[in-house]
């Protein structure tokens, strides 16, 4: 199986957006692969011809009318932001021109 | 009157309906214990004292009123009516925080009620605050909280299970005589066994997660801790039932039976007359502690002299089942917790002007040493190249384990009996530095989430002076039958000795000069510096 490296740690992080220290780095890469070890033993196992399971409910399509409900008043959606505008929205960061880089 | 703190939710049900208690009573006892002792247990985030004298006030009028309209309008109120109890603080309560144990959520105030608060209030009960937990339900001890851990009231130098370990501990300490937890691979059972209470994951879709910080959510269940059966069954009732609001609740009828359960300990061990017990022997191999499998044994050698025919099983594919749910629980992590990005709650930092800087500070910042784990181990699971390997291969092996279950209840079981844990509660600190031996304490739970069945502790005598928990697995929708088992076991150790004992150190928290587990862990981190990080002992 394959092992992590510490550019597939560094790679993996910035997938998941973690800003991780230089000393985190390395203790994740060691326990990571500690971890990964363990996972080996599921090659063990012949499923072939075996259905994956995603989840075990027996429902399937749950489906309502399409009405109009009680929902949360625009005020109580934005109690918790970390920036809002008067005009009752979220402030979000720049992500095109103006600074906004990638 | 005996301290009510001792009473069993059921007889502070029958005290209320006579009129020889109040819910405020209840209520300022329980809120005196538990802030007297959270110093020193750290069991609680969070207490309410003014809000759950109103709610217990309101009970106290609800109860008075149905008084005066007659013994039909007492029978209708709910046996939760007026009755103090503990959530898990991933549960949404309007107004309220719900840190789910992490500092990214720190200072967020809930919106709105889950649905297992809405139903919690309308049967009456009285929320008397929010327990601690490790960080995102990602733990076996709660030692991964942002806010610290939580010491075990039978040894205060131990962890109390977890993740839902502030739960177990404020039941077991008689801070509360219920309380909610979550359960994704083990995280009501094990802390349940490690505090020597009652607590039950249910059926994967019997209880609505409407409103509960979600984890890993094939997985995911919310469910009971109780110091009986009666009391987890009574709770149970109260949250379960189709929700519109999560549309992987289920349709399905709730039992009324479940708050009728026998009062007497002959007509409750009754029904173990001819039930059959599947013994599956694969939890019985390396690394079980020898008292755990003792007390077990001996359970289920009581529960046969009681009539119980108990056959030994093999459930085939446990081996593989922790390096299936290590693949499936942090995939599914990973992206539940993307949501935490600093743009619409929790923390947000927003120093570098640049947007993707801006979450890797946020996240970086805002998640601890484990959720980092999980979301990187998920993360690498569905990356490209690997998704066939790990996360493809996971969910074909769980329905492998998922069928050997199956198998079982196709041969007519009744239920499967095993240790919930292979060890009792071990010392705080003693595996924080070796995930791998943290995640083997949930070996014997964790097969149970990935079939979603669902499954139980229950306390079955000490070894060395610690709890062991029995596990009782059942098919899917048949938590009634698992609790008239559970109560059935009860009626038969009724008069066993240890029934009788208190947790060891709790009265240990009543002093002041009683170091917390903040502090243990404190020192602990201390002289492991010291030690070249690799001290692993305990200190009073």
């Amino acid at each position: 199986m394959a092992s992590l490296t510490r550019a597939d740690v560094e790679h993996v992080a910035f997938l998941a957006r973690l800003g991780l220290t230089e000393e985190e780095m390395a203790r994740l890469e060691g326990q990571l692969n500690h971890i990964l070890d363990q996972y080996a033993v599921l090659q063990t196992l012949d499923t072939e011809h075996i259905p994956p399971t995603a989840q075990v409910i027996e429902l399937a399509n749950i489906l309502r009318e399409d009405v109009v409900q009680p929902s949360l008043s625009v005020d109580e959606a934005l109690t918790n932001a970390p920036e809002r505008s008067d005009t009752g929205h979220f402030v979000v960061p720049a992500i095109l021109g103006g600074g906004g880089g990638a | 009157m005996t301290d009510p703190t001792r009473l069993h939710a059921h007889e502070m049900a029958a005290l209320l309906r006579g009129g020889e208690t109040t819910s405020r009573a209840l209520t300022e006892a329980h809120l005196a214990a538990a802030e007297r002792q959270n110093r020193a247990l750290h069991a609680w985030l969070v207490i309410y004292r003014d809000e759950a004298l109103a709610q217990a006030d309101a009970a106290d009028k609800r109860i008075a009123e149905a008084r005066l309209a007659g013994a039909s309008a007492l029978a209708r109120l709910h046996p939760m009516c007026g009755i103090p109890i503990g959530l898990k603080d991933l549960v949404s309560v309007k107004g309220g925080q719900a840190t789910a144990g992490s500092a990214i959520l720190k200072g967020y105030l809930a919106p709105f009620d889950s649905t297992v608060t809405a139903r919690l209030r309308e049967a009456g009960a009285v929320i008397i605050g929010k327990t601690n937990m490790d960080e995102f339900a990602m733990g076996s001890s709660t030692e991964h909280s942002a806010y610290g851990p939580t010491a075990n009231p039978w040894d205060l130098t131990r962890v109390p299970g977890g993740s839902s370990g502030g739960s177990a501990a404020a039941v077991a300490a008689f801070h509360a005589p219920v309380a909610i937890g979550t359960d994704t691979g083990g995280s009501i059972r094990q802390p349940g066994s490690m505090c020597g209470v009652v607590g039950m994951k249910p059926t994967y879709g019997r209880v609505s997660r409407y409103g509960i910080v979600a984890f890993a959510s094939s997985l995911d269940q919310i469910g009971p801790f109780g110091r009986d059966a009666r009391d987890a069954a009574a709770l149970l009732h109260a949250v379960s039932g189709h929700d519109p609001r999560d549309a992987t609740s289920a349709p399905e009828p709730v039992p009324a039976e479940l708050l009728s359960l026998p009062a007497g300990d002959d007509e409750a061990a009754s029904y173990l007359k001819g039930r059959r017990i599947a013994l599956p022997k694969e939890y019985f191999v390396a690394g079980i502690e020898a008292g755990v499998a003792a007390r077990i044994r001996e359970a289920v050698a009581a529960m046969e002299s009681a009539g119980a025919k108990v056959e030994e099983v093999s459930l085939p594919h446990t081996e593989y089942g922790l390096a299936t749910y290590y693949i499936i629980a942090p995939a599914e992590a990973s992206s539940n917790l993307a949501r935490f990005d600093g743009v619409r709650f929790g923390h947000s930092d927003r120093s570098s002007g640049e947007f993707i800087d801006d979450y890797l500070r946020t996240r970086g910042a805002g998640f601890g040493a484990e959720a980092k784990r999980r979301i990187m181990l998920g993360t690498y699971a569905l990356s490209a190249g690997y998704y066939d390997a790990y996360y493809l291969k996971a969910q074909k092996v769980r329905t492998l384990i998922k069928g050997d279950f199956d198998a079982v209840w196709a041969a007519g079981f009744d239920a499967i009996c095993a240790p919930t844990s292979p060890m009792t509660a071990f010392p705080l600190g003693a595996k924080l530095q070796d995930p791998v031996a943290m995640y083997l304490v949930d070996a014997c739970t964790l097969p149970i989430n990935m079939a979603g069945l669902p499954g139980m502790s229950i306390p079955a005598g000490l070894s060395d002076g610690l709890p062991v928990g029995l596990q009782i697995i059942g098919a899917p929708w048949s938590e009634l039958s698992m609790l008239r088992l559970a109560r059935a076991y009860e009626g038969i150790t009724a008069r066993a000795p240890w029934r009788a004992l208190e947790p060891a150190e709790l009265e240990l928290t009543d002093d002041p000069t009683t170091p917390g587990p903040i502090e243990r862990m404190a020192r602990l981190t201390a002289a492991s510096a010291g030690a070249g990080g690799q001290s692993e002992r305990t200190q009073r």
